[in-house]
């Protein structure tokens, strides 16, 4: 291993920044050839993108309507005031 | 109004906001000047596009969805009544935004809460744990120093469908309950809510890079969440 070269624990706690866009160039390319050699941080870091896309999954959808309905007469009062 | 609103937040404004010039969308004057004219149906589209994540937002602040219930009708009449006063120098949405969680804050506060406070989080003076357990790198591996011990656990295959399973996100909105509040109120926006950073700076009051920082340990500790569950399978 290369002085300069990534350790993979290293790589964990550069994944958000990495993913963020927010490493330097240096850095960047630093963590681009160690994740194209490393299958382990590959999968840690597919982990950790799983695990993004399942937080976005916790949504709700709609708008309880019995709300919708209480702010729609808030509204007509703030119009009519 | 980002930079304004910090003041009250104690906080310093994020860069970002003070030097970029925030230009409206077509779309968002409309919107505004129909609301300015009491219309209705425009009102109503702005309710359906962010009640729901209001509600969230809120219910991380107090203790109750009944309270939460009152502090986001609170806030959407904050929002009528300031309309005229609105400038434009952030998007509506982190207006909304802003008011609400300057609004749930306190009533949190009230209730002795513990309450999300980002804009006073210091990503220097509040050392985090690491990422991955330490005791799962070589540290004195000759060839590979600070590599891993072993493979980490492969979570097999978890396919779309998976994600969406009743099970799976109790899981997950079970390993963000469980965080720090600064750490949840930031991974609730930006990863639940799809928010940008800048979003989440502007209305939260926080650095880019404290809000990079509580968003990494977050997430880590939903990933470590999620792993222990498969290692239990």
């Amino acid at each position: 291993m290369n002085p300069n070269d990534m350790s993979c624990k290293e790589l964990v706690e550069l994944v958000t920044d990495y993913l963020e866009g927010a490493l330097s160039p240096a850095d960047r390319q630093r963590f681009d050839l160690h994740i194209g050699k490393c299958d382990w941080c590959k999968l840690y870091v597919d982990q950790i993108r799983l695990t993004i896309q399942a937080a976005g999954k916790l949504t709700e959808d709609s708008v309880d309507p019995r709300a919708k309905n209480e702010l729609l007469a808030v509204f007509r009062d703030w119009k009519n005031s | 109004m980002a930079t304004q609103r910090t003041g009250d937040l104690g906080a310093k404004a994020p860069s970002m906001s003070a030097s970029i010039v925030f230009r409206p969308i077509p779309e968002e004057l409309e919107l505004l000047s129909a609301l300015r004219r009491r219309d209705e149906s425009a009102f109503s589209r702005l309710v359906t596009a962010h009640h729901t994540s209001l509600m969230r937002v809120a219910r991380m602040y107090v203790g109750s969805q009944a309270v939460a219930e009152e502090v986001v009708q609170e806030t959407w009449l904050g929002v009528l009544k300031g309309l005229d006063r609105f400038e434009g120098r952030c998007t509506l949405k982190t207006w909304i935004f802003q008011i609400l969680v300057n609004r749930a804050r306190t009533r949190g506060e009230r209730e002795g809460r513990m309450i999300p406070f980002s804009a006073m989080f210091d990503a220097q003076s509040e050392p985090g744990e690491p990422a991955v357990d330490p005791s799962q790198f070589n540290e004195h591996d000759p060839e590979w120093p600070g590599g891993w011990v072993s493979q980490p656990r492969d979570w097999g295959k978890t396919p779309e469908q998976s994600l969406l399973s009743r099970e799976f996100r109790a899981l997950v909105q079970a390993g963000i309950d469980t965080l720090p509040p600064n750490q949840k109120e930031v991974i609730t926006l930006r990863d639940v809510q799809g928010w940008t950073s800048e979003e989440v700076c502007n209305v939260l009051g926080v650095s880019e890079t404290n809000q990079r920082v509580l968003l990494h340990r977050a997430r880590s500790k939903v990933r470590q969440a999620l792993d222990r569950y498969f290692a239990a399978k």
